[in-house]
């Protein structure tokens, strides 16, 4: 184990973020500086990419801003600033990269959702 | 005495106290021997040899053993050197210029430690090497148009002077050739993390050189 490894198993995962996989409707609240002050910011979308690997292990949320506009952002797991992560919906895909979704819109951007027991 | 060798492990980020992520260097620095020490009044400047890695005897030469005072003076050889804290067999041996107010003995065992969190170092390195590297990569030339009629020179050096009024390249004109190898001081940069106990140091940012290559760390030349 060399010392890299070494410090990057000594990094704790943020305990606010539970497992996620492709296809979760999320809602991350996160930590933003506005001015002099902290707040927390709502970012509700899909996750639709989980990179692991180390510290800089991430996931990427894409949510339909207004006009239509398409809006992604990637969060760290390891970041101490994201307060809470909440999962309310699970989808059933077939691949780990929901990049196609970035060409869809509308009805043809749904994900069936995933029954679990 | 602050000053350390190190080799360079890789990099990776960290999280500071605000939460944000800061990429750093991953070094393993020291422990090091002072293994020399020189004087203006004997040497004609003042400087520190440490000495770092260290490897079984056989790796050295005898002249270089003897200068790490490993060798036992004997009738044929009545004065060998002797320090006055006894080191292992060292792979790197390299010298710090300073001006000593604090005379360290030669011996003394220097550690990752003599660094704080937060403090300004200069790290030096040996950047890699790339060969024979044309002018876009070695100079930042431009490259020249790919349509237009052109066909073979999107990557070749344009004109390198003028004609017979000049009559000559200038002196120094740039042009392709061998690219790193060289040594290299990046200054200024942070420590963003000690660790005595892993001989770990890690500092904001890049440094020269691949994986496993020695790095020279200083004190800042210029703080702020």
């Amino acid at each position: 184990m060399n010392l890299v490894e070494s410090l990057n198993r000594q990094l704790e995962p943020n305990p606010n973020i539970p497992d996620l996989r492709p296809g979760d409707t999320v809602r991350v609240h996160a930590l933003i500086v506005e001015g002099e002050r902290e707040r927390v910011q709502v970012f509700h979308g899909t996750v639709i990419r989980v990179q692991t690997g180390g510290a800089g292990a991430n996931f990427t949320v894409r949510r339909i801003a207004s006009h239509g506009i398409g809006v992604e952002r990637t969060f760290l797991f390891y970041s101490p600033r994201i307060e809470k992560v909440e999962v309310t919906r699970r989808a059933k895909v077939r691949r780990s990269r929901l990049y196609f979704l970035r060409d869809r819109r509308g009805k043809s951007a749904r994900l069936k959702e995933r029954r679990t027991n | 005495m602050k000053g350390i060798l190190g080799k360079k492990v890789g990099m990776t980020q960290i999280f500071n106290a605000a939460g944000e992520s800061i990429p750093v260097t991953v070094i393993e620095a020291g422990p090091c021997w002072v293994t020399q020490v020189k004087t203006a009044e004997r040497d004609g400047y003042d400087a520190v040899q440490l000495g770092f890695e260290e490897v079984r005897s056989a790796r050295l030469t005898r002249g270089e053993l003897g200068h790490l005072g490993q060798l036992k003076t004997d009738e044929q050889h009545p004065q060998r050197r002797e320090l006055a804290n006894s080191v292992p067999a060292l792979r790197y041996l390299r010298e710090f210029r300073l001006k000593l107010d604090e005379v360290p003995a030669e011996g003394d065992q220097i550690t990752v430690d003599v660094f704080v969190e937060g403090e300004r170092v200069d790290v030096v390195g040996i950047s890699k090497g790339r060969g024979f590297a044309g002018t876009i990569k070695r100079h930042g030339f431009h490259r020249q148009p790919k349509t237009h009629g052109q066909s073979d020179r999107t990557r070749t050096t344009g004109s390198i002077g003028g004609t017979t009024g000049v009559g000559h390249v200038f002196k120094g004109k740039r042009m392709a050739g061998r690219m790193g190898n060289d040594r290299v001081t990046v200054q200024n940069v942070e420590v963003a993390l000690v660790d005595p106990k892993r001989n770990l140091l890690a500092v904001r940012g890049g440094v020269p050189g691949p994986k496993g290559g020695l790095v020279m760390i200083k004190v800042a030349r210029k703080q702020g």
